[in-house]
């Protein structure tokens, strides 16, 4: 743990990219591979299930440092991180060897059916003993989220350097579920199974947005596939030994959430991987995102909610027939198999997502114009020729969202942000006026420059009405361009409204309050 | 009547008609060090710890000022008043007045660490203590500062090794030196900035530092190689920052001693160091006072104040206009 540790540290204390990857690398060739493997799933976000709530840990912590609670929440809110607050807070500089990476997770798990009084007196012990650094990730371990700036890409290039097993194959062998107590440094990373693997899905290929200012004049339109940019959850459909498994891009296996595509192993061969879109689709309609949204939000799947919920895949590419890995041969072949693949199963709960062929970019642009219609958030554009990349690659797909709609709005509340935003307000609420009052409507963290967050930062300190907790009323003097992709009615909220990836593009000091829009502006954006 | 009265230009002194660390212009202002927002612009005269005569001079211009001695006692109408060590930067005084047996005690911006180059703080017995509460929350505790300058060292050794320079940043007045002054010099050159060593300069009839040199538009990049430069933070990112070759950053504050602001810095290295007094320096330096009453100025204001009435103390918060809660005041300097 010790090493570990250390390494952290030396994370947090860069921010080249270089450094990260060498740092990460000497870990992977030093630590014991038993360390290393509980790294890598930490640093690839599978830690081992929370066997405290964080509200105990805040109690045994303003307990153990005897501070009055409120301190030690107050404390919490301006660090912004509650495992470094109690490393922080509990002063104590342990000098005794700490429990390797492995036997402490170990541990950690094996905390889970004990009692409090055992699980406390365990945390208590190791407060007191460990040191300041080892006692934050000690409490990360505990309290999940280990975010520190080393994206998995990062951690699988230097993996890669480590074991000189190549980027691609590594990033394919982390895929899916494991976990470091089934398997092996050896068996997951060097020597994997086949036979063990039928589950593991395709590491997700990424778009980024389109540089409109270059792009357009760059590229020849004939040399790219055009196709929606469809609204809904992208998924991968593996079919292989007469099984099915469908992964979400979180890497979470969502099968089961979706019964009504298990006809789909009956009607299409095995040893196939599809990668696509699942959208509600009902009376040969395209619905909404809220709607996916309610039927992820359900713990069971009841039939009435197939029913009034039904969705399908909706396909774009094929990475592996009949067992075969299809990612390196270029999308125009890919593509044309998964059309012919699909005519053949005409039946399956699968539609083919449509592929233009233009032969200018204003017909493209035109297209890009009947997204809301067409029930898309804009276009992708593929090359034809490309392979099926690993995560985010320039170049090759890239989204060409439709514009945003937006609104302008008062800058009603602000809170506190975490991270790299510790200690600035940074997380904002905005209202707009309906009868002569500021309603809620939307919150938004992102879109300022770090010039402007900190001049939002000095407002919101100096123009406090009210405090609650970590949130502060301030006085509705600002007003902000909201950006939002999707609009629907909803009951949840108090404006009767909700709005999808609301963000700041804009601060209007040209505006003053009374120039806001108001709740019915927001209404007829709802058509 | 209190001794000492918050007013829109400062702490008033009615009885001696006299304001302490004003933020307006005034007629008479006693000064407790030379930080911006402390020593302002505007006012007619200006009495301060000796130390503190250059500084203002250099900070301000042409201004009426008289230096005093540390407990040296003088009466305005009737009220004593004196300067006493507070350890923060040098020449920095916590200010004393007693008018009939009562005693009233500001402490400006002060520490209880030892910095090699300050007077030590001293705790001066009141009734009523008005205190800095920049760092006060328990989550700030300040390490070892000989570590911290031996990490520093290390730091910039490495650097040498690699024939990197070094960019150590920390604000003009009283960081810069206080850093320069555990420099080890055997390690390689030290370079400034115009702003840092214009205030080094004023400083060193005070205080023995190590040699500097100052960057001009001819220093190469060549020869700054594995040496250091010292310089104040505004200069992170900067086309005077780019000139400077290959190097690497490092930024001395308090204020980074979380995670996040470290992360927002964007430096290669983080020394948490500070010129402020942090949670148990404050508790320590108020018990010390023996005072009844504490008047929390600047920095975590409302929880130290009930933090201090939850244990004895009658305290209260006071809105002043010292920097508070945010760094860029302070590293604006």
């Amino acid at each position: 743990m010790r090493r570990f540790a250390a390494l952290i540290e030396t994370l947090d204390g860069t921010n080249k990219t270089t450094k990260k990857v060498a740092a990460l690398t000497q870990y992977f060739k030093k630590a014991p591979k038993v360390d290393a493997l509980w790294a890598v799933a930490l640093l690839s976000h599978r830690r081992p299930s929370r066997p405290v709530t964080t509200t105990l840990m805040r109690t045994w912590a303003a307990e153990l440092t005897k501070l009055p609670e409120w301190l030690f929440e107050e404390s919490y809110h301006i660090v912004g991180d509650l495992a470094e607050t109690i490393a922080l807070l509990v002063q104590k500089e342990g000098t005794a060897s700490p429990p390797s990476l492995k036997d402490c997770i170990e541990e950690i798990i094996a905390l889970k059916p004990k009692t409090e009084e055992e699980k406390k007196q365990y945390i208590l012990h190791q407060w007191k003993t460990l040191s300041h650094l080892e006692r934050f990730v000690f409490n990360k371990i505990l309290t999940g989220g280990f975010r520190i700036g080393v994206s998995q890409k990062l951690m699988t290039r230097a993996l890669s350097k480590a074991v000189h097993v190549d980027e691609t194959i590594l990033a394919h062998r982390l895929m899916g579920q494991w976990s470091p107590q089934t398997t092996t440094f050896d068996q997951l990373l060097l020597h994997p199974n086949p036979e063990d693997q039928i589950s593991q899905p395709y590491p997700f290929f990424l778009a980024y947005p389109v540089e409109e200012a270059s792009f357009f004049s760059k590229e020849n339109v004939e040399d790219w596939h055009i196709e929606h940019k469809w609204d809904g959850m992208r998924a991968q459909l593996i079919l292989r030994k007469g099984k099915h498994f469908l992964w979400s891009r979180g890497e979470e296996l969502i099968t089961d959430k979706f019964p009504e595509l298990n006809v789909l192993t009956d009607q299409l061969p095995s040893g196939t991987v599809i990668d696509g879109e699942l959208i509600p689709f009902k009376d040969n309609c395209i619905g909404n995102f809220q709607d996916l949204q309610k039927r992820m939000g359900r713990k069971t799947v009841t039939q009435k909610l197939q029913k009034d919920i039904p969705i399908v895949l909706m396909a774009y590419d094929l990475l592996e027939l009949e067992g075969q890995d299809l990612r390196s041969q270029p999308l125009r072949k890919r593509q044309q198999l998964l059309d012919r693949l699909l005519k053949e199963y005409p039946t399956a709960p699968i539609m083919l997502s449509e592929v233009y062929q233009f032969t200018d970019w204003e017909q493209v642009r035109r297209e890009r114009e009947k997204a809301s219609e067409k029930r898309s958030e804009g276009l992708m554009i593929k090359h034809k020729e490309a392979p099926y990349g690993v995560g985010r690659k320039k170049g090759i797909w890239w989204k060409w969202k439709s514009d945003p709609k937006s609104i302008d709005a008062v800058l009603t509340y602000a809170m506190r942000g975490h991270g790299r935003r510790t200690n600035l307000y940074t997380d904002y609420t905005f209202a707009l006026w309906n009868e002569g009052e500021l309603v809620t409507f939307a919150k938004a963290y992102s879109g300022l420059t770090d010039v402007e967050i900190k001049k939002l930062d000095q407002f919101v300190k100096q123009n406090t009405l009210d405090r609650f907790g970590p949130v502060r009323q301030v006085n509705p003097e600002l007003v902000f361009e909201i950006a939002f992709e999707g609009i629907a009615p909803s009951s949840r909220h108090k404006s009767g409204i909700a709005v999808r990836f609301p963000r700041i593009s804009r601060w209007r000091h040209d505006k003053k309050i009374e120039q806001a829009n108001s709740l019915e502006d927001l209404k007829q954006l709802l058509q | 009547m209190p001794l000492l009265e918050f007013t829109s230009k400062g702490i008033y002194c009615k009885q001696a008609d006299v304001y302490l660390d004003p933020w307006r212009g005034v007629d008479k202002a006693l000064i407790s060090h030379g930080h911006s927002d402390h020593a302002r612009w505007g006012s007619k005269r200006y009495i301060t710890h000796h130390t503190n005569v250059p500084i203002l001079q250099h900070r301000l211009g042409k201004v009426v000022v008289t230096g005093k001695k540390y407990k040296e006692t003088f009466r305005i109408n009737g009220v004593q008043f004196s300067f006493h060590p507070a350890g923060h930067v040098p020449g920095s005084s916590q200010i004393r007045a007693e008018y009939k047996g009562e005693v009233w005690v500001f402490t400006g911006d002060y520490k209880t660490q030892l910095d090699g180059i300050s007077t030590p703080y001293e705790p001066v017995h009141c009734h009523t203590f008005i205190t800095e509460s920049t760092f006060g929350l328990p989550v700030f505790r300040w390490e070892d500062p000989t570590k911290i300058h031996q990490q520093i060292n290390q730091w910039w050794a490495a650097n040498q090794a690699e024939q990197t320079c070094s960019l150590l940043m920390g604000y003009s007045l009283g960081k810069v030196q206080r850093l320069l002054k555990h420099l080890d010099p055997s390690i390689g050159k030290i370079y400034t900035h115009g702003a840092t060593e214009q205030m080094t300069e004023v400083l060193r009839p005070f205080i023995d530092f190590p040699k500097t040199e100052l960057i001009t538009p001819a220093t190469s990049k060549k020869v700054l190689e594995g040496n250091l430069v010292l310089a104040p933070p505004a200069v992170m990112g900067s086309a005077w920052m780019k000139k400077l070759g290959r190097v690497s950053t490092g930024y001395a504050s308090g204020w980074i001693a979380f995670r996040g602001a470290r992360r927002r810095r964007a430096v290669d290295r983080a020394f948490v160091l500070s010129d402020h007094a942090d949670w148990e320096g404050l508790l320590s330096a108020i018990k010390a006072t023996g005072c009844e009453n504490v008047i929390t100025t600047h920095g975590y204001t409302e929880l130290f104040a009930q933090y201090l009435n939850e244990h004895g103390w009658n305290a209260r918060t006071q809105k002043t206009q010292y920097a508070s809660e945010t760094e860029e005041i302070l590293s604006a300097e």
